[in-house]
């Protein structure tokens, strides 16, 4: 008990302390404050999360709150005018840009980083090093016949394949269909359908046979109970790694997450400052979550881009 | 001779069966509670309490996640409990049989099955926009009481059921009115089994996230509510954040505010056991 209020006592000591030394900073720059909001995808939240927590430091009374409600529902409150800035896992659809439209919202698209979408297997599978965007469309397709390994290439062994991919509610799903299967949201059913990629690394490293995809980072974290498959479009086959993603050769299983700034905010200071912040940090706090980054041209680009788009 | 040893061997096997059900339950929950513990518990001090959610698991905390959570049941407690058990009484004790009546009883049963999502859309829709109170902590409580409130009416019809008609009829026969009667007989005879349905009420109430996503809570807060109008986030908001993570450090965070969410569900049981029992000692017969 006494350890406890003696903590407590020192807990309020540092406060004091933090808050006097931020005070300090505080005369420094030019002092902001507001609220700035941000809600969308739940895949660009860690993202936009690091950004905020940088960001605290340099201005402690901007209030940044993010959800992460998805990038669908995200886009529909952007629409509204009821949030500054929208995460987004893919590029806003014609219907939303229709609704913007409608409620007079002008905005920006910027690309803040890249996702990898790996392709995994057990990692006692010794058959599998490489497949072709071809076979993962037989194998993915509605109504897919294959149902072995050695459906796809004769000489894999005859065992059921147990398939692991997200659930429909997630836009790695819309993208996977989309760039494999040639239409988003086609898919055949039968496969493990999980809202919760642990739980697809658990199952694909517990059962030989197994095989499913999801973003780069859960392989990253998890490198030794899995195994990735380099992905052949054509041009050879190729692993998806920071370099491969970052300069476009992992095709066609690369996509950009993007945040969607309101016109009408960006000409806000607090909005402008955080959105600059964003752009100017995005390279290094992105590779902290596990995405990639951009190129470094790319980034300046943007911000170029961003700071014409919020002159007052 | 013969069927009497046959109903014995009927007993004592109810008895085993009535064991194994309840150890079933108890071993689950030991089980998960252990795991629970052994992967957060040593994660959990102070500065995991005092600190904002980060991009480094070691560094991260939960402060606007458990304010907000407390801020919620409050809340939730505040608008639920009275609606809940006024209604209650009301349809007791007031209301005439007929109709309406049975029509309210099947409409409140049958909310009590409604997928706690809709509400969600509900809350969205009516607190929200139509009322104008933004994603708040008013508005997500208003959603979570209407997600509880069949729970409590329910709870409170029953315990003023069990209440003797002899108690009532011995009030009346002294002269009190019906309102006398309900508030000095009828609601303390009934308070403890009133209290046990609040109590699973809140503790469901404490461990929604579906409406509240739906409602708006936020899964990134930089600071602590200072009133209902603000807007918030709650611990299965961060703990479901966190579980999704690829990092591993991100787990053991969840699991430790498993373990915190838990604590305060036992807390504010054990408040309300602890009311509970003095209510009924208080009870004059």
């Amino acid at each position: 008990m006494k350890i406890f209020a003696i903590s407590i006592l020192a807990m309020c000591a540092g406060g004091l302390l933090t808050s006097c030394n931020g005070s300090q900073q505080k005369n420094n720059d030019s002092e902001l404050s507001g609220a700035v909001q941000v809600d969308g995808s739940s895949t660009v939240y860690p993202i936009t999360e690091a950004v905020a927590e940088e960001f605290r430091v340099e201005q402690p009374k901007v209030k940044v709150t993010i959800g992460s409600s998805g990038s669908g529902a995200g886009f529909k409150k952007f629409a509204r005018g009821e949030t500054d800035i929208s995460d987004a896992s893919r590029a806003i659809k014609a219907k939303e840009v229709r609704a913007c439209k409608e409620n007079n919202i002008k905005y920006l698209e910027i690309r803040v980083a890249l996702d990898g979408i790996a392709i995994v297997v057990n990692k006692n599978n010794s058959w599998l090093e490489t497949i072709t965007t071809e076979e993962l469309k037989e194998l993915w397709k509605p109504n897919s016949p294959v149902q072995t390994w050695s459906d796809i290439r004769p000489e894999w062994p005859s065992e059921n394949i147990q398939l692991f991919g997200p659930s429909t509610a997630h836009g790695t799903y819309d993208f996977f269909t989309e760039e494999i299967v040639g239409e988003s949201g086609a898919s055949r059913s039968d496969y493990n359908a999980v809202s919760d990629y642990n739980v697809a690394v658990k199952g694909i490293s517990t059962n030989e046979n197994a095989l499913g995809y999801f973003g780069l980072a859960y392989y990253t974290e998890n490198k030794d109970q899995l195994k990735l498959i380099g992905v052949d479009s054509g041009n050879g086959a190729v692993l998806p790694s920071l370099k491969t993603v970052g300069d476009g050769t992992y095709s066609p299983l690369a996509r950009p997450l993007f945040i969607y700034v309101n016109e009408k905010s960006a000409k806000r200071d607090n909005v402008r400052e955080f959105v600059q912040f964003y752009i100017k940090n995005a390279a290094q706090l992105s590779k902290d979550v596990g995405y990639i980054p951009l190129s470094d041209s790319e980034y300046s680009n943007t911000l170029a881009k961003f700071n014409a788009f919020s002159i007052k | 001779m013969n069927n009497a040893r046959v109903n014995r061997i009927k007993d004592v096997l109810f008895k085993y069966f009535g064991i194994v059900c309840t150890l079933s339950g108890l071993i689950i929950l030991a089980i998960f509670i252990l795991n629970i513990l052994i992967d957060g518990v040593q994660r959990i001090d102070w500065s995991f309490m005092s600190s904002l959610p980060s991009r480094f698991p070691e560094r991260a905390g939960i402060l606007t996640a458990w304010t907000g959570t407390f801020w919620i049941f409050c809340l939730t407690a505040a608008i639920a409990i009275p609606i809940g058990v006024g209604a209650g009484v009301y349809l007791e004790e007031y209301s005439k049989k007929g109709w309406l009546a049975n029509l309210l009883e099947i409409n409140i049963a049958n909310l009590a099955g409604v997928p706690s999502i809709i509400y969600g859309i509900l809350g969205l829709e009516v607190f929200v926009r139509i009322l104008g109170f933004g994603a708040s902590l008013l508005a997500g409580s208003l959603t979570l009481a209407l997600l509880i409130l069949p729970i409590i009416i329910v709870a409170t019809r029953e315990a003023i059921r069990a209440v003797p008609k002899t108690i009532k009829e011995a009030s009346f026969a002294l002269g009190a009115t019906k309102w006398q009667t309900i508030s000095r007989q009828v609601l303390p005879a009934s308070a403890s089994s009133i209290i046990t349905g609040i109590i699973l009420a809140l503790s469901r109430a404490v461990g929604e996230t579906a409406p509240l996503i739906v409602v708006g809570a936020l899964a990134y807060v930089p600071f602590v509510a200072k009133t209902p109008m603000d807007e918030f986030t709650v611990l299965p908001m961060q703990i479901f954040n966190w579980v999704s993570r690829p990092q591993h450090g991100f787990t053991i965070n969840a699991a430790a505010a498993i373990i915190v969410l838990l604590c305060f569900v036992f807390l504010m049981i054990g408040i309300a056991v602890y009311i509970r029992n003095r209510a009924q000692k208080k009870n004059p017969w």
